[in-house]
């Protein structure tokens, strides 16, 4: 074996670990242990109005929560929402700046970096309940945020997931599912 | 100053105002390198079920599992694209369409990407990763109760 070629071989293995180390993290398409759970949480049941109808309060629910309506899809049911808003968190700034401050005293100045804007999105899925069609209506709701820092870097992709986030979300659609409900 | 300087003080300056005037242009990326029928083979699968529209409803449902959130679908064309956000960023576009009377064939491709990290995104290529994506779909409660009919 030649030296060239011992070089070559000892590199392999770590371009393979290289090639590993920028790729897809395993899983990331598999179903969570979670995902029953999530989808629980994230889905209301309608009774006794159509999918059109919960669509239509679903986009109405939307609107009044500031955001714009991106795209629909009514005949999958399906509505895709965003809205940008302020990330300041004043004791994130405080923090920042308090850092900023300890690094000039040490003589490293650095920039204050803190979270200034957050573009939120949501999707809105509905889709008939079970065998019995005609009766009941499934609502699946899902959002997510890109936030920036006052560089306008990314600074945090993530989903936005809670209990209270869905609950105060269906309590505001079973309004508007009422109120469609009312509508001529 | 002596010769020499005067002599490349302008010499820089010329091959600034060259190197200035060059746009670099970035790579195209259109046509990608690789072999897209193999790529595609992995990609896509055939499901039994009648109903495309219900089918594109399965594929956002499993989405929806999977921790996407949908940017847009079109039920003419078949085609559903969805992004997620975890810390990495993972957009897929799925499309469905009728091989016949009683099976569809799923399409998928997703790219990857470290926005964080300033890194760009990259087709996923992992065979694994589409087929764990299928597994999904087809453990969708709404496309087993499309089977069944």
């Amino acid at each position: 074996m030649t030296s060239t070629s011992r070089r070559l071989t000892a590199a392999l293995p770590l371009a393979l670990l290289a090639a590993c180390a920028t790729g897809i993290p395993k899983g990331a398409l598999r179903l969570p242990p979670e995902a029953a759970a999530d989808r629980e949480a994230q889905t209301r049941r309608y009774e006794g109005i159509t999918e059109r109808e919960v669509l239509a309060a679903g986009a109405g629910v939307l609107q009044d929560l500031g955001f714009a309506i991106d795209e629909s899809e009514t005949r999958l049911g399906l509505v895709v929402a965003s809205k940008e808003r302020s990330a300041v968190d004043e004791k994130q700034v405080a923090a920042a700046y308090l850092m900023t401050l300890l690094s000039i005293l040490a003589l490293t100045p650095t920039e204050p970096t803190y979270a200034t804007r957050q573009v939120l999105r949501v999707a809105l899925v509905t889709r008939p309940a079970g065998v019995d069609r005609a009766g009941a209506t499934l609502v699946r709701v899902t959002f997510q945020r890109s936030v920036f820092d006052n560089a306008d870097r990314l600074v945090r992709l993530e989903a936005v997931t809670g209990p209270e986030l869905y609950q105060q979300f269906f309590d505001r659609l079973s309004q508007g599912v009422f109120l469609e409900g009312q509508s001529p | 100053m002596n010769g020499r300087a005067l002599c490349t003080i302008p010499g820089s300056i010329i091959a600034l105002a060259v190197l200035g005037g060059c746009a670099f242009t970035p790579p195209q990326a259109v046509f990608e390198t690789g072999s897209a029928l193999e790529v595609r083979s992995y990609q896509s699968r055939v499901l039994q079920s009648a109903d495309r529209d219900a089918a594109l409803r399965a594929v956002i449902a499993t989405l929806q599992d999977l921790g996407f959130v949908l940017d847009s679908a079109d039920a003419t064309l078949g085609t559903v694209t969805a992004t997620k956000l975890a810390h990495y960023r993972i957009r897929m576009t799925v499309a469905v369409r009728k091989v016949d009377e009683r099976q569809v064939l799923v399409r998928a491709n997703a790219d990857y990407s470290e926005p964080l990290k300033g890194k760009s995104a990259v087709s996923i290529e992992d065979p694994a990763t589409y087929q764990d994506f299928f597994q999904a779909l087809e453990r969708s409660a709404f496309l087993a109760a499309q089977n069944v009919e």
